[in-house]
């Protein structure tokens, strides 16, 4: 299980950055495909989703990272674990 | 260790909390009942699809901002306690919420009144960040080992029953008022903000009478409280990929679950099916009555078989079920499923003709109405308004207006032009003779199509079965889950460390499922396909819960941990 668990960990970490990507490329597209109307609408709904989303993926990133580490190999059972 | 609690005082530890967060709740959703109305008042009027996605758009700030709320307050309710923080965030939610419903419309104020209910909104979000997780903290650090499940299923209870309140208080002032009153810049609709101040005085009331949580008391008592919670709770590895893990292994499906099956039903039935107001807030009103008490029946559970599992088996049914349940409720309300119709002949055309728009007449409408009867007691009502601009056939608005019209047709399929007597008004206006007979290509009108359907009782209680049954997905993997983040973290940091994950997984994932659900469904527009794919905007949340399902399988223990005193 430890070794999926590392597998998968690289998978989150190209996942992360591929999901960045997807949004960056929708925003561009949609945008420019926008009229005079609701130009500034699109933008601001795009503005707002990679904002939002952009963090969130790199904290996906960071998951990965640990997950291929083997951080999450054994749970802390107690909060000194934690310390 | 235990603290011995007597059962008066674990009722009012959880009655007192519970309460507050009900009516933080109620707070947060009656902004989102009511977008509809918001994006008429708040933006301009011609605005349509890009108003409403602009007041969703400020309904998810509001969600968006809950994270940043998480963080503020976590580190004030680590510092100097449960109790005064989440007195704080009650007020702050109280007085926001009251002042929405005192902003002027933009019909008044112009563009002021939309910035005006961001910064509102935002307020809102920033409490209700606050709030939650010290409720939920606070609980949980009165409960016992064997019974923090269940002790906190109750709280978890309160988002729903807030849903319920904001609901059912709206559906009330409208049945009483009547849809125009409702709907007027100065109308019903406010009342539910107004509401809020009344019932946040009376949960302050309560709230004052409780004493902070033993834990807490224990560790200040000692001198062990964290300088900084959210150095220790995000700049230590140890700490912070417990975060991560709870965000993306539980809280984030958690999140999408929620919204889909409570928001997304709702505006979906409304929106999409055009099931009518009253109707379609009803069912959910039902759904929800049903489903509650399941919210404490799986914290209970949790506490004997793991939370783990419960959780992972709501994600998995949301995944395999959203898109059945939802096509259903397309086939359920579409019309040309129905054959059945009462009579023929009662089927009747109705119009408003030349409904003329003020003193100097600058607009004609149109108004086509067409309702269908059915058998089983469906009522299916089609209107039309055509919009006809009259800058666009007379020259000077102010010295000519509509004298008479006619469609020379009645049924709306075969509308394709309209005649329009013009006569001055200036001068000889008097003199009926003196007219100009205009005819109007159909092709340049303006039209707005309006359908409201009332359903026949078998396909109602249906979707009341189908939305009961979404909701009960929400109870799996919402209910054993404040336990479940309680324990993952130690006390100290425990406000700070469980909240940044709740709210992001909330407000952030699930908060913006009605947002970008709508926009997944604009994408698939297109000009052979004006309706676009209506069951689109369920990828988002299938595909959130199934990456969330996926790591929480793998990474996630399904150990229940004795010990939350450390």
């Amino acid at each position: 299980m430890n070794t999926i668990k590392k597998i998968l960990g690289l998978v989150w970490m190209f996942l992360a950055p591929a999901i960045i990507w997807f949004l960056a490329s929708q925003a561009i597209q949609k945008i420019a495909a926008a009229n005079s109307l609701t130009k500034s609408n699109v933008t601001l709904q795009w503005v707002i989703i990679l904002t939002i989303f952009t963090p969130i993926c790199i904290g996906f990133f960071i998951f990965g990272y640990y997950a291929f580490k083997g951080e999450y190999d054994q749970l802390p059972a107690s909060s000194q674990d934690l310390e | 260790m235990s603290f011995d609690i007597k059962p008066s005082k674990i009722s009012l530890v959880i009655g007192a909390s519970s309460v507050g967060t009900l009516i933080e709740w109620y707070d947060f959703y009656i902004f989102g009942m009511l977008a509809t109305i918001i994006s008429k008042q708040f933006f301009p009027s011609d605005a349509g699809t890009s108003a409403l996605l602009s007041t969703l758009a400020i309904f998810a700030a509001g969600f968006i901002v809950r994270p940043f709320g998480a963080l503020v307050f976590g580190r004030l309710g680590d510092l100097i306690g449960r109790k005064y923080t989440f007195l704080l965030t009650l007020v702050l939610m109280g007085g926001s919420t009251f002042a929405i419903g005192l902003v002027p419309g933009f019909a008044t104020i112009g563009w002021a009144a939309p910035i005006l209910v961001l910064i509102l909104r935002l307020v809102q979000g920033l409490a209700l960040g606050g709030e939650y997780g010290g409720a939920a903290t606070y609980v949980a650090e009165h409960a016992p080992a064997n019974r923090r499940g269940f002790w906190t299923s109750w709280i978890q209870t309160t988002a729903t029953l807030g849903l319920f309140l904001a609901l059912g208080v709206i559906i009330l002032i409208r049945s009483n008022q009547g849809v125009e009153a409702f709907s007027a810049e100065w109308g019903g609709w406010r009342y539910p903000f107004w509401m809020s101040i009344i019932l946040v005085v009376v949960s302050i009331l309560i709230r004052m009478k409780m004493s902070e949580s033993p834990m807490f008391t224990k560790l200040k008592s000692e001198g062990k409280t964290s300088a900084n919670p959210l150095k220790e709770s995000f700049g230590q590895k140890a700490n912070f990929k417990m975060v991560l893990l709870a965000l993306f292994g539980a809280v984030m499906g958690q999140g999408v679950i929620w919204y889909t099956g409570q928001f997304y039903a709702q505006s979906f039935i409304e929106t999409v099916c055009k099931v009518e107001f009253v109707q379609s807030r009803n069912l959910i009103l039902w759904a929800i009555l049903f489903a509650t008490p399941f919210f404490v029946v799986f914290g209970y559970l949790s506490d004997r078989i793991g939370r783990k599992w419960i959780m992972m088996f709501g994600m998995l049914a949301g995944i395999v079920t959203y898109r059945p349940i939802y096509q259903y409720f397309l086939d359920a309300t579409n019309a040309n499923n129905r054959t059945e119709k009462i009579d023929l002949a009662n089927t009747f055309v109705s119009e408003k003709l030349a409904i003329v728009d003020e003193k100097v007449c600058t607009k004609l409408y149109v108004v086509q109405k067409i309702d269908t009867a059915y058998i089983d007691g469906a009522k299916f009502s089609y209107t039309k308004t055509d919009t006809l601009f009259l800058t666009d056939i007379i020259k000077d608005a102010s010295t000519t207006s509509i004298y008479y019209t006619q469609p020379n047709a009645m049924d709306a399929a075969k509308l394709d032009t309209i005649v329009v007597k013009l006569k001055p008004t200036k001068g000889a206006f008097l003199d009926a003779t003196k007219t100009q007979e205009v005819t109007i290509a159909a092709a340049s009108l303006k039209p707005n199509i309006v359908v409201e359907k009332t359903l026949d009782q078998s396909t109602y209680w249906n979707l009341i079965w189908l939305v009961f049954v979404q909701i009960l997905y929400v109870t799996m993997v919402y209910g054993p889950i404040a336990a479940f983040l309680v324990e993952l973290f130690p006390t100290k940091i425990r406000y700070t460390s469980m909240s940044l994950p709740y709210h992001i997984g909330n407000g952030v994932f699930g908060g913006l499922v009605p947002f970008l659900g709508t926009l997944i469904v604009e994408f698939t527009k297109t000009a052979d396909n004006p309706a676009g794919d209506p069951l689109a905007g369920l990828w988002y949340p299938i595909g959130v819960a199934s990456i969330c399902l996926f790591i929480g399988v793998i990474y996630l223990t399904n150990k229940v941990d004795k010990e939350v005193m450390d």
